[in-house]
Protein backbone atom coordinates (compact mmCIF):
# COMPACT_ATOMS: atom_id res chain seq x y z
CA UNK A 1 0.00 0.00 0.00
CA UNK A 2 1.38 3.38 -1.02
CA UNK A 3 1.86 5.91 1.76
CA UNK A 4 2.97 9.49 1.47
CA UNK A 5 4.50 11.73 4.09
CA UNK A 6 2.57 14.93 4.70
CA UNK A 7 3.79 17.96 6.60
CA UNK A 8 0.92 20.26 7.46
CA UNK A 9 0.82 23.21 9.81
CA UNK A 10 -2.41 22.77 11.73
CA UNK A 11 -3.48 25.58 14.01
CA UNK A 12 0.07 26.89 13.98
CA UNK A 13 1.69 23.58 14.90
CA UNK A 14 3.67 21.48 12.43
CA UNK A 15 2.21 17.98 12.02
CA UNK A 16 3.81 15.07 10.19
CA UNK A 17 2.16 11.79 9.24
CA UNK A 18 2.35 9.03 6.66
CA UNK A 19 -1.01 8.56 5.00
CA UNK A 20 -2.60 6.75 2.10
CA UNK A 21 -2.92 9.21 -0.81
CA UNK A 22 -6.66 8.60 -0.97
CA UNK A 23 -7.17 9.85 2.60
CA UNK A 24 -9.36 12.95 2.67
CA UNK A 25 -8.23 16.01 4.60
CA UNK A 26 -11.38 15.79 6.77
CA UNK A 27 -10.44 12.24 7.84
CA UNK A 28 -6.83 13.26 8.38
CA UNK A 29 -7.90 16.02 10.76
CA UNK A 30 -10.45 13.92 12.61
CA UNK A 31 -8.87 10.49 12.69
CA UNK A 32 -5.13 11.04 12.47
CA UNK A 33 -4.93 14.27 14.45
CA UNK A 34 -8.01 13.70 16.62
CA UNK A 35 -9.42 17.13 15.78
CA UNK A 36 -13.08 16.17 15.72
CA UNK A 37 -14.37 19.74 15.77
CA UNK A 38 -14.40 19.55 11.96
CA UNK A 39 -17.62 17.73 11.10
CA UNK A 40 -18.54 15.61 8.10
CA UNK A 41 -22.15 16.27 7.17
CA UNK A 42 -23.04 15.44 3.61
CA UNK A 43 -19.71 14.06 2.40
CA UNK A 44 -20.73 15.38 -1.05
CA UNK A 45 -19.27 18.92 -1.02
CA UNK A 46 -22.66 20.50 -0.41
CA UNK A 47 -23.09 21.33 3.27
CA UNK A 48 -19.88 23.06 4.38
CA UNK A 49 -19.85 21.38 7.83
CA UNK A 50 -16.31 20.23 7.05
CA UNK A 51 -15.08 23.76 6.25
CA UNK A 52 -11.57 24.60 7.43
CA UNK A 53 -9.38 27.52 6.47
CA UNK A 54 -6.67 26.50 4.06
CA UNK A 55 -3.96 29.14 3.75
CA UNK A 56 -6.58 31.49 5.21
CA UNK A 57 -9.40 30.64 2.80
CA UNK A 58 -12.43 28.49 3.60
CA UNK A 59 -12.47 25.16 1.77
CA UNK A 60 -14.42 21.92 2.20
CA UNK A 61 -12.05 19.39 3.74
CA UNK A 62 -14.16 16.45 2.52
CA UNK A 63 -13.19 17.40 -1.02
CA UNK A 64 -9.45 17.53 -0.73
CA UNK A 65 -6.84 14.83 -0.21
CA UNK A 66 -4.57 15.19 2.81
CA UNK A 67 -1.59 14.94 0.44
CA UNK A 68 -2.80 18.11 -1.30
CA UNK A 69 -2.39 19.95 2.01
CA UNK A 70 1.27 18.97 2.29
CA UNK A 71 3.31 22.11 2.98
CA UNK A 72 0.23 24.25 3.61
CA UNK A 73 -1.51 25.78 6.61
CA UNK A 74 -4.82 24.54 7.93
CA UNK A 75 -6.86 26.19 10.63
CA UNK A 76 -9.69 24.31 12.34
CA UNK A 77 -12.22 25.38 14.94
CA UNK A 78 -9.91 24.06 17.66
CA UNK A 79 -7.38 26.72 16.70
CA UNK A 80 -9.40 29.89 16.86
CA UNK A 81 -9.74 30.51 20.60
CA UNK A 82 -6.80 31.79 22.63
CA UNK A 83 -6.29 29.77 25.83
CA UNK A 84 -9.60 30.13 27.67
CA UNK A 85 -10.68 33.16 25.65
CA UNK A 86 -13.23 32.58 22.91
CA UNK A 87 -12.73 34.09 19.48
CA UNK A 88 -15.15 36.96 18.77
CA UNK A 89 -16.97 34.75 16.26
CA UNK A 90 -17.48 32.04 18.90
CA UNK A 91 -18.69 34.66 21.35
CA UNK A 92 -21.06 36.02 18.73
CA UNK A 93 -22.66 32.60 18.20
CA UNK A 94 -23.11 32.34 21.98
CA UNK A 95 -24.51 35.84 22.41
CA UNK A 96 -26.88 35.76 19.44
CA UNK A 97 -28.00 32.13 19.78
CA UNK A 98 -26.34 31.22 16.45
CA UNK A 99 -26.70 27.48 16.90
CA UNK A 100 -29.16 24.83 17.87
CA UNK A 101 -27.79 21.30 17.31
CA UNK A 102 -24.35 22.72 16.57
CA UNK A 103 -23.51 20.38 13.73
CA UNK A 104 -22.95 23.13 11.16
CA UNK A 105 -21.40 25.54 13.63
CA UNK A 106 -17.68 24.88 13.29
CA UNK A 107 -17.91 25.21 9.51
CA UNK A 108 -19.99 28.37 9.85
CA UNK A 109 -17.47 29.89 12.23
CA UNK A 110 -14.48 29.12 10.05
CA UNK A 111 -16.15 30.73 7.04
CA UNK A 112 -17.20 33.71 9.16
CA UNK A 113 -13.70 34.14 10.58
CA UNK A 114 -12.16 34.22 7.11
CA UNK A 115 -14.78 36.73 5.97
CA UNK A 116 -14.08 39.09 8.86
CA UNK A 117 -10.34 38.92 8.29
CA UNK A 118 -10.88 40.02 4.71
CA UNK A 119 -13.77 42.41 5.29
CA UNK A 120 -14.05 43.79 8.85
CA UNK A 121 -17.18 45.75 8.01
CA UNK A 122 -19.52 43.41 6.11
CA UNK A 123 -23.13 44.18 5.31
CA UNK A 124 -25.80 41.61 6.05
CA UNK A 125 -25.77 40.76 2.34
CA UNK A 126 -21.98 40.21 2.44
CA UNK A 127 -22.41 37.81 5.38
CA UNK A 128 -25.16 35.86 3.66
CA UNK A 129 -23.17 35.58 0.45
CA UNK A 130 -20.02 34.48 2.31
CA UNK A 131 -21.99 31.79 4.15
CA UNK A 132 -23.77 30.56 1.03
CA UNK A 133 -21.69 27.37 0.98
CA UNK A 134 -22.64 26.45 4.56
CA UNK A 135 -25.97 24.80 5.21
CA UNK A 136 -27.84 24.77 8.52
CA UNK A 137 -30.83 22.52 9.09
CA UNK A 138 -31.89 24.10 12.38
CA UNK A 139 -31.63 27.83 12.74
CA UNK A 140 -33.11 29.33 9.61
CA UNK A 141 -29.87 31.35 9.37
CA UNK A 142 -31.23 34.55 10.94
CA UNK A 143 -29.28 34.16 14.17
CA UNK A 144 -26.19 32.91 12.40
CA UNK A 145 -26.09 36.12 10.37
CA UNK A 146 -26.68 38.16 13.55
CA UNK A 147 -23.86 36.27 15.28
CA UNK A 148 -21.40 37.12 12.53
CA UNK A 149 -22.45 40.78 12.52
CA UNK A 150 -22.07 40.79 16.33
CA UNK A 151 -18.54 39.43 15.96
CA UNK A 152 -17.71 42.00 13.30
CA UNK A 153 -18.83 44.78 15.60
CA UNK A 154 -16.82 43.38 18.51
CA UNK A 155 -13.68 42.96 16.40
CA UNK A 156 -14.00 46.52 15.08
CA UNK A 157 -14.37 48.00 18.56
CA UNK A 158 -11.39 45.99 19.81
CA UNK A 159 -9.32 47.18 16.88
CA UNK A 160 -10.36 50.78 17.63
CA UNK A 161 -9.25 50.43 21.27
CA UNK A 162 -5.87 49.07 20.16
CA UNK A 163 -5.33 52.01 17.82
CA UNK B 1 -17.21 7.89 1.18
CA UNK B 2 -13.67 6.92 0.41
CA UNK B 3 -12.08 6.86 -3.04
CA UNK B 4 -10.50 3.65 -4.36
CA UNK B 5 -6.81 3.08 -3.72
CA UNK B 6 -4.66 5.26 -5.89
CA UNK B 7 -1.11 6.16 -6.55
CA UNK B 8 -0.33 9.86 -6.14
CA UNK B 9 2.14 11.77 -8.28
CA UNK B 10 2.85 15.46 -7.88
CA UNK B 11 4.02 17.50 -10.86
CA UNK B 12 5.83 20.78 -10.38
CA UNK B 13 5.86 21.77 -14.05
CA UNK B 14 3.84 21.15 -17.19
CA UNK B 15 6.71 19.14 -18.66
CA UNK B 16 6.83 16.91 -15.61
CA UNK B 17 3.06 16.39 -15.72
CA UNK B 18 3.23 15.52 -19.43
CA UNK B 19 5.93 12.96 -18.63
CA UNK B 20 3.72 11.37 -15.97
CA UNK B 21 0.75 11.23 -18.36
CA UNK B 22 2.95 9.63 -21.02
CA UNK B 23 4.22 7.08 -18.49
CA UNK B 24 0.83 6.04 -17.11
CA UNK B 25 -1.41 6.52 -20.16
CA UNK B 26 -5.13 5.90 -19.69
CA UNK B 27 -4.63 4.85 -16.04
CA UNK B 28 -3.78 8.41 -15.03
CA UNK B 29 -6.01 11.42 -14.33
CA UNK B 30 -4.97 15.00 -13.78
CA UNK B 31 -6.04 16.55 -10.48
CA UNK B 32 -6.48 20.34 -10.65
CA UNK B 33 -8.87 21.81 -8.05
CA UNK B 34 -10.44 18.39 -7.56
CA UNK B 35 -13.95 19.79 -7.31
CA UNK B 36 -15.32 17.71 -10.13
CA UNK B 37 -12.91 14.78 -9.88
CA UNK B 38 -12.99 14.12 -6.12
CA UNK B 39 -16.78 13.92 -5.83
CA UNK B 40 -16.72 11.37 -8.68
CA UNK B 41 -13.90 9.41 -7.05
CA UNK B 42 -15.73 9.36 -3.71
CA UNK B 43 -18.75 7.84 -5.45
CA UNK B 44 -16.29 5.55 -7.29
CA UNK B 45 -17.71 6.74 -10.58
CA UNK B 46 -14.06 7.51 -11.29
CA UNK B 47 -11.25 5.31 -10.03
CA UNK B 48 -7.99 6.38 -11.67
CA UNK B 49 -5.02 4.23 -10.69
CA UNK B 50 -2.73 7.22 -10.81
CA UNK B 51 -3.60 10.77 -9.88
CA UNK B 52 -1.26 13.43 -11.24
CA UNK B 53 -1.61 16.53 -9.06
CA UNK B 54 -1.07 19.68 -11.13
CA UNK B 55 -2.34 21.91 -8.32
CA UNK B 56 1.12 23.28 -7.54
CA UNK B 57 2.14 24.25 -11.05
CA UNK B 58 2.54 27.97 -10.46
CA UNK B 59 3.43 28.60 -14.13
CA UNK B 60 -0.25 27.87 -14.92
CA UNK B 61 -1.67 30.45 -12.51
CA UNK B 62 -1.86 33.91 -14.09
CA UNK B 63 -4.08 36.45 -15.80
CA UNK B 64 -2.32 38.86 -18.18
CA UNK B 65 -2.99 40.89 -21.30
CA UNK B 66 -1.11 39.90 -24.43
CA UNK B 67 -1.96 42.24 -27.32
CA UNK B 68 -5.68 41.98 -27.94
CA UNK B 69 -6.30 38.93 -25.74
CA UNK B 70 -6.31 38.21 -22.03
CA UNK B 71 -4.36 35.03 -21.35
CA UNK B 72 -5.61 33.03 -18.37
CA UNK B 73 -3.52 30.18 -16.96
CA UNK B 74 -5.51 26.95 -16.69
CA UNK B 75 -4.83 26.59 -12.94
CA UNK B 76 -6.34 29.99 -12.12
CA UNK B 77 -8.94 29.37 -9.44
CA UNK B 78 -12.49 30.71 -9.84
CA UNK B 79 -12.11 33.10 -6.90
CA UNK B 80 -8.83 34.53 -8.22
CA UNK B 81 -10.28 35.02 -11.70
CA UNK B 82 -13.40 36.66 -10.30
CA UNK B 83 -11.40 39.15 -8.22
CA UNK B 84 -8.65 39.82 -10.77
CA UNK B 85 -8.48 43.47 -11.86
CA UNK B 86 -7.32 42.80 -15.41
CA UNK B 87 -9.96 40.14 -15.98
CA UNK B 88 -12.69 42.34 -14.50
CA UNK B 89 -11.78 45.20 -16.82
CA UNK B 90 -10.88 43.40 -20.04
CA UNK B 91 -12.99 40.23 -20.02
CA UNK B 92 -15.77 41.13 -17.58
CA UNK B 93 -18.14 38.38 -18.72
CA UNK B 94 -15.63 35.65 -17.87
CA UNK B 95 -14.64 37.30 -14.58
CA UNK B 96 -18.28 37.65 -13.57
CA UNK B 97 -19.20 34.06 -14.44
CA UNK B 98 -16.23 32.76 -12.43
CA UNK B 99 -17.84 34.44 -9.40
CA UNK B 100 -21.16 32.69 -10.04
CA UNK B 101 -19.73 29.16 -9.93
CA UNK B 102 -20.93 27.18 -6.91
CA UNK B 103 -20.21 28.65 -3.48
CA UNK B 104 -17.17 30.42 -1.99
CA UNK B 105 -15.46 27.21 -0.86
CA UNK B 106 -15.84 25.71 -4.34
CA UNK B 107 -14.45 28.89 -5.92
CA UNK B 108 -11.40 28.78 -3.65
CA UNK B 109 -10.42 25.38 -5.09
CA UNK B 110 -11.93 24.93 -8.57
CA UNK B 111 -9.99 26.09 -11.61
CA UNK B 112 -11.02 27.37 -15.04
CA UNK B 113 -8.93 24.68 -16.72
CA UNK B 114 -10.65 21.91 -14.76
CA UNK B 115 -14.04 23.44 -15.44
CA UNK B 116 -13.47 23.45 -19.20
CA UNK B 117 -11.58 20.13 -19.43
CA UNK B 118 -14.31 18.31 -17.51
CA UNK B 119 -16.78 19.02 -20.34
CA UNK B 120 -19.82 19.19 -18.08
CA UNK B 121 -22.78 20.75 -19.99
CA UNK B 122 -24.10 22.09 -16.66
CA UNK B 123 -20.95 24.11 -15.98
CA UNK B 124 -21.08 27.88 -16.34
CA UNK B 125 -17.65 28.89 -17.59
CA UNK B 126 -17.83 26.92 -20.87
CA UNK B 127 -20.80 29.05 -21.99
CA UNK B 128 -18.86 32.24 -21.25
CA UNK B 129 -15.77 31.03 -23.03
CA UNK B 130 -17.90 30.02 -26.04
CA UNK B 131 -19.65 33.40 -26.18
CA UNK B 132 -16.25 35.14 -26.07
CA UNK B 133 -14.85 33.02 -28.92
CA UNK B 134 -11.88 32.16 -26.74
CA UNK B 135 -9.02 29.96 -27.87
CA UNK B 136 -7.86 27.09 -25.67
CA UNK B 137 -4.21 26.12 -25.63
CA UNK B 138 -3.27 22.49 -24.97
CA UNK B 139 0.16 20.98 -24.57
CA UNK B 140 0.92 17.37 -25.40
CA UNK B 141 3.87 15.18 -26.28
CA UNK B 142 4.12 16.91 -29.69
CA UNK B 143 4.04 20.44 -28.36
CA UNK B 144 1.32 23.05 -28.05
CA UNK B 145 -1.82 23.45 -30.15
CA UNK B 146 -4.64 25.97 -30.17
CA UNK B 147 -8.26 24.87 -30.16
CA UNK B 148 -11.10 27.36 -30.82
CA UNK B 149 -13.70 27.12 -28.04
CA UNK B 150 -16.32 26.29 -30.68
CA UNK B 151 -14.41 23.06 -31.46
CA UNK B 152 -13.43 22.16 -27.91
CA UNK B 153 -16.65 20.76 -26.41
CA UNK B 154 -17.38 17.46 -28.13
CA UNK B 155 -20.19 15.96 -26.05
CA UNK B 156 -21.16 14.82 -22.57
CA UNK B 157 -17.96 15.03 -20.48
CA UNK B 158 -15.98 14.86 -23.70
CA UNK B 159 -13.64 17.47 -25.12
CA UNK B 160 -11.11 17.79 -27.89
CA UNK B 161 -8.30 17.08 -25.40
CA UNK B 162 -6.40 13.83 -25.77
CA UNK B 163 -5.55 11.74 -22.66
CA UNK B 164 -1.91 12.77 -23.01
CA UNK B 165 -2.69 16.50 -23.23
CA UNK B 166 -2.93 19.28 -20.66
CA UNK B 167 -5.01 22.39 -21.09
CA UNK B 168 -2.59 25.18 -20.24
CA UNK B 169 -4.16 28.49 -21.21
CA UNK B 170 -7.41 30.15 -22.16
CA UNK B 171 -7.02 33.13 -24.51
CA UNK B 172 -10.02 35.45 -24.35
CA UNK B 173 -10.32 38.39 -26.80
CA UNK B 174 -10.35 41.68 -24.87
CA UNK B 175 -13.87 43.05 -24.73
CA UNK B 176 -13.76 45.99 -22.33
CA UNK B 177 -16.08 48.05 -24.56
CA UNK B 178 -18.63 45.33 -25.25
CA UNK B 179 -21.72 44.85 -23.13
CA UNK B 180 -22.40 41.47 -21.61
CA UNK B 181 -25.07 39.60 -19.70
CA UNK B 182 -25.17 36.42 -17.67
CA UNK B 183 -28.36 34.86 -16.40
CA UNK B 184 -28.23 31.76 -14.27
CA UNK B 185 -31.46 30.15 -13.08
CA UNK B 186 -31.14 28.17 -9.87
CA UNK B 187 -33.37 27.09 -7.02
CA UNK B 188 -30.85 28.28 -4.44
CA UNK B 189 -28.39 31.08 -5.15
CA UNK B 190 -25.27 28.89 -5.16
CA UNK B 191 -26.63 25.88 -7.08
CA UNK B 192 -25.66 24.57 -10.47
CA UNK B 193 -27.54 26.23 -13.34
CA UNK B 194 -30.84 24.64 -14.27
CA UNK B 195 -30.29 26.75 -17.36
CA UNK B 196 -27.80 29.54 -17.88
CA UNK B 197 -27.18 32.05 -20.66
CA UNK B 198 -24.01 34.03 -21.32
CA UNK B 199 -24.10 36.90 -23.83
CA UNK B 200 -21.26 38.97 -25.16
CA UNK B 201 -22.85 42.06 -26.69
CA UNK B 202 -22.44 43.44 -30.20
CA UNK B 203 -19.80 45.67 -31.88
CA UNK B 204 -17.86 45.03 -33.96
CA UNK B 205 -19.75 41.78 -34.58
CA UNK B 206 -23.22 40.57 -33.60
CA UNK B 207 -23.88 39.44 -30.02
CA UNK B 208 -22.72 35.93 -29.20
CA UNK B 209 -24.84 33.68 -26.98
CA UNK B 210 -23.66 30.63 -25.00
CA UNK B 211 -26.04 28.23 -23.25
CA UNK B 212 -25.55 26.27 -20.02
CA UNK B 213 -27.28 22.90 -19.59
CA UNK B 214 -29.21 22.91 -22.86
CA UNK B 215 -27.65 19.84 -24.45
CA UNK B 216 -25.01 17.15 -24.26
CA UNK B 217 -22.28 19.76 -24.46
CA UNK B 218 -21.96 23.48 -23.79
CA UNK B 219 -23.35 25.14 -26.95
CA UNK B 220 -23.94 28.44 -28.73
CA UNK B 221 -27.51 29.58 -29.40
CA UNK B 222 -26.89 29.84 -33.11
CA UNK B 223 -30.55 30.37 -34.02
CA UNK B 224 -30.65 33.45 -31.77
CA UNK B 225 -27.44 34.80 -33.28
CA UNK B 226 -28.78 34.27 -36.81
CA UNK B 227 -32.04 36.04 -35.98
CA UNK B 228 -30.16 39.02 -34.56
CA UNK B 229 -27.94 39.19 -37.63
CA UNK B 230 -31.10 39.24 -39.77
CA UNK B 231 -32.38 42.26 -37.87
CA UNK B 232 -34.65 40.72 -35.19
CA UNK B 233 -35.07 42.61 -31.93
CA UNK B 234 -33.52 40.96 -28.85
CA UNK B 235 -36.98 39.87 -27.67
CA UNK B 236 -37.80 38.32 -31.05
CA UNK B 237 -34.42 36.65 -31.34
CA UNK B 238 -34.64 35.17 -27.84
CA UNK B 239 -37.70 33.18 -28.92
CA UNK B 240 -35.28 31.00 -30.91
CA UNK B 241 -33.08 30.15 -27.91
CA UNK B 242 -34.15 26.52 -27.63
CA UNK B 243 -34.00 25.76 -31.36
CA UNK B 244 -31.77 22.81 -32.12
CA UNK B 245 -31.09 22.09 -28.43
CA UNK B 246 -31.66 18.84 -26.52
CA UNK B 247 -31.83 19.84 -22.86
CA UNK B 248 -31.82 17.16 -20.14
CA UNK B 249 -35.21 15.96 -18.92
CA UNK B 250 -35.06 15.57 -15.14
CA UNK B 251 -37.63 15.30 -12.32
CA UNK B 252 -36.82 18.77 -11.00
CA UNK B 253 -36.65 20.40 -14.43
CA UNK B 254 -38.23 18.92 -17.54
CA UNK B 255 -36.80 19.49 -20.99
CA UNK B 256 -39.83 21.64 -21.86
CA UNK B 257 -39.32 23.81 -18.79
CA UNK B 258 -35.67 24.27 -19.71
CA UNK B 259 -36.60 25.30 -23.26
CA UNK B 260 -38.93 27.91 -21.81
CA UNK B 261 -36.26 29.12 -19.40
CA UNK B 262 -33.74 29.41 -22.22
CA UNK B 263 -35.95 31.88 -24.09
CA UNK B 264 -36.69 33.99 -21.01
CA UNK B 265 -33.09 34.07 -19.80
CA UNK B 266 -31.75 34.80 -23.28
CA UNK B 267 -34.05 37.81 -23.57
CA UNK B 268 -32.83 39.09 -20.19
CA UNK B 269 -29.17 38.49 -20.93
CA UNK B 270 -29.48 40.23 -24.32
CA UNK B 271 -31.16 43.21 -22.65
CA UNK B 272 -28.43 43.46 -20.04
CA UNK B 273 -25.75 43.21 -22.69
CA UNK B 274 -27.42 46.03 -24.66
CA UNK B 275 -27.66 48.24 -21.59
CA UNK B 276 -23.99 47.80 -20.78
CA UNK B 277 -22.73 48.45 -24.27
CA UNK B 278 -22.36 52.04 -25.45
CA UNK B 279 -22.51 50.87 -29.07
CA UNK B 280 -25.77 49.04 -28.44
CA UNK B 281 -26.75 45.70 -29.87
C1 LIG C 1 -20.70 21.67 -4.54
C2 LIG C 1 -20.21 22.04 -5.93
C3 LIG C 1 -20.90 22.99 -6.64
C4 LIG C 1 -20.48 23.36 -7.91
N1 LIG C 1 -21.21 24.28 -8.59
C5 LIG C 1 -20.83 24.63 -9.83
C6 LIG C 1 -21.57 25.60 -10.57
O1 LIG C 1 -22.55 26.18 -10.09
N2 LIG C 1 -21.15 25.90 -11.83
C7 LIG C 1 -20.05 25.31 -12.38
O2 LIG C 1 -19.71 25.63 -13.50
N3 LIG C 1 -19.31 24.41 -11.70
C8 LIG C 1 -19.68 24.05 -10.45
N4 LIG C 1 -18.93 23.13 -9.75
C9 LIG C 1 -17.76 22.52 -10.40
C10 LIG C 1 -16.52 23.33 -10.12
O3 LIG C 1 -16.55 24.52 -10.87
C11 LIG C 1 -15.23 22.58 -10.44
O4 LIG C 1 -14.20 23.28 -9.85
C12 LIG C 1 -14.86 22.45 -11.90
O5 LIG C 1 -15.89 21.90 -12.64
C13 LIG C 1 -13.66 21.55 -12.09
O6 LIG C 1 -12.47 22.22 -11.84
P1 LIG C 1 -11.35 21.59 -10.94
O7 LIG C 1 -10.18 22.47 -11.05
O8 LIG C 1 -11.89 21.34 -9.61
O9 LIG C 1 -11.04 20.24 -11.75
P2 LIG C 1 -10.76 18.75 -11.27
O10 LIG C 1 -11.90 18.21 -10.50
O11 LIG C 1 -9.42 18.66 -10.66
O12 LIG C 1 -10.70 18.04 -12.70
C14 LIG C 1 -11.87 17.85 -13.48
C15 LIG C 1 -11.50 17.04 -14.73
O13 LIG C 1 -10.73 17.81 -15.64
C16 LIG C 1 -9.43 17.24 -15.82
N5 LIG C 1 -8.50 18.37 -15.81
C17 LIG C 1 -8.37 19.31 -14.82
N6 LIG C 1 -7.49 20.25 -15.18
C18 LIG C 1 -7.04 19.91 -16.42
C19 LIG C 1 -6.13 20.51 -17.33
N7 LIG C 1 -5.49 21.65 -17.04
N8 LIG C 1 -5.91 19.90 -18.52
C20 LIG C 1 -6.57 18.74 -18.82
N9 LIG C 1 -7.45 18.14 -18.03
C21 LIG C 1 -7.69 18.71 -16.82
C22 LIG C 1 -9.25 16.27 -14.69
O14 LIG C 1 -8.41 15.21 -15.05
C23 LIG C 1 -10.66 15.81 -14.43
O15 LIG C 1 -11.02 14.82 -15.33
C24 LIG C 1 -19.33 22.75 -8.48
C25 LIG C 1 -18.62 21.80 -7.76
C26 LIG C 1 -19.04 21.44 -6.49
C27 LIG C 1 -18.26 20.42 -5.75
S1 LIG D 1 -19.14 17.23 4.61
FE1 LIG D 1 -17.90 18.40 3.31
S2 LIG D 1 -19.32 19.71 2.39
FE2 LIG D 1 -20.62 18.43 3.59
S1 LIG E 1 -27.41 24.34 14.23
FE1 LIG E 1 -28.10 22.39 13.61
S2 LIG E 1 -27.39 22.34 11.56
FE2 LIG E 1 -26.98 24.35 12.12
Amino acid sequence: MEERRVNVTVNGEPKVADVEPRMLLAHFLREVLGLTGTHIGCDTTNCGACTVNFDGKPIKSCTMFAVQADGHEVETVEGISRASELHAVQEGFKEEHGLQCGFCTSGMMMTAKALLEENPNPTEEDVRWALSGNLCRCTGYQNIVKSVLWAAEKMRSEAAVRR
Amino acid sequence: MIPATLSYRRASSVDEALGMLAEHGEDAKLLAGGHSLLPLMKLRLAAPEVVVDIGRIEELRYVRTEGDVVAIGAMTRHHDLHTDGVAGREVPLVAHVAGEVGDPQVRHRGTIGGSLAHGDPAADLPAAVLACDATLVARGPDGAREIPAAEFFAGLFTTALGPDEILTEIRVPRAADRGWGFEKFTRRRFDWSIVGVAVLGGSPTQPAVGLVNMGEAPIRATAVERALAAGATPAEAAEHAAEGTSPPDEPHASAGYRRHLATVLTARALERAAGGSPAGL
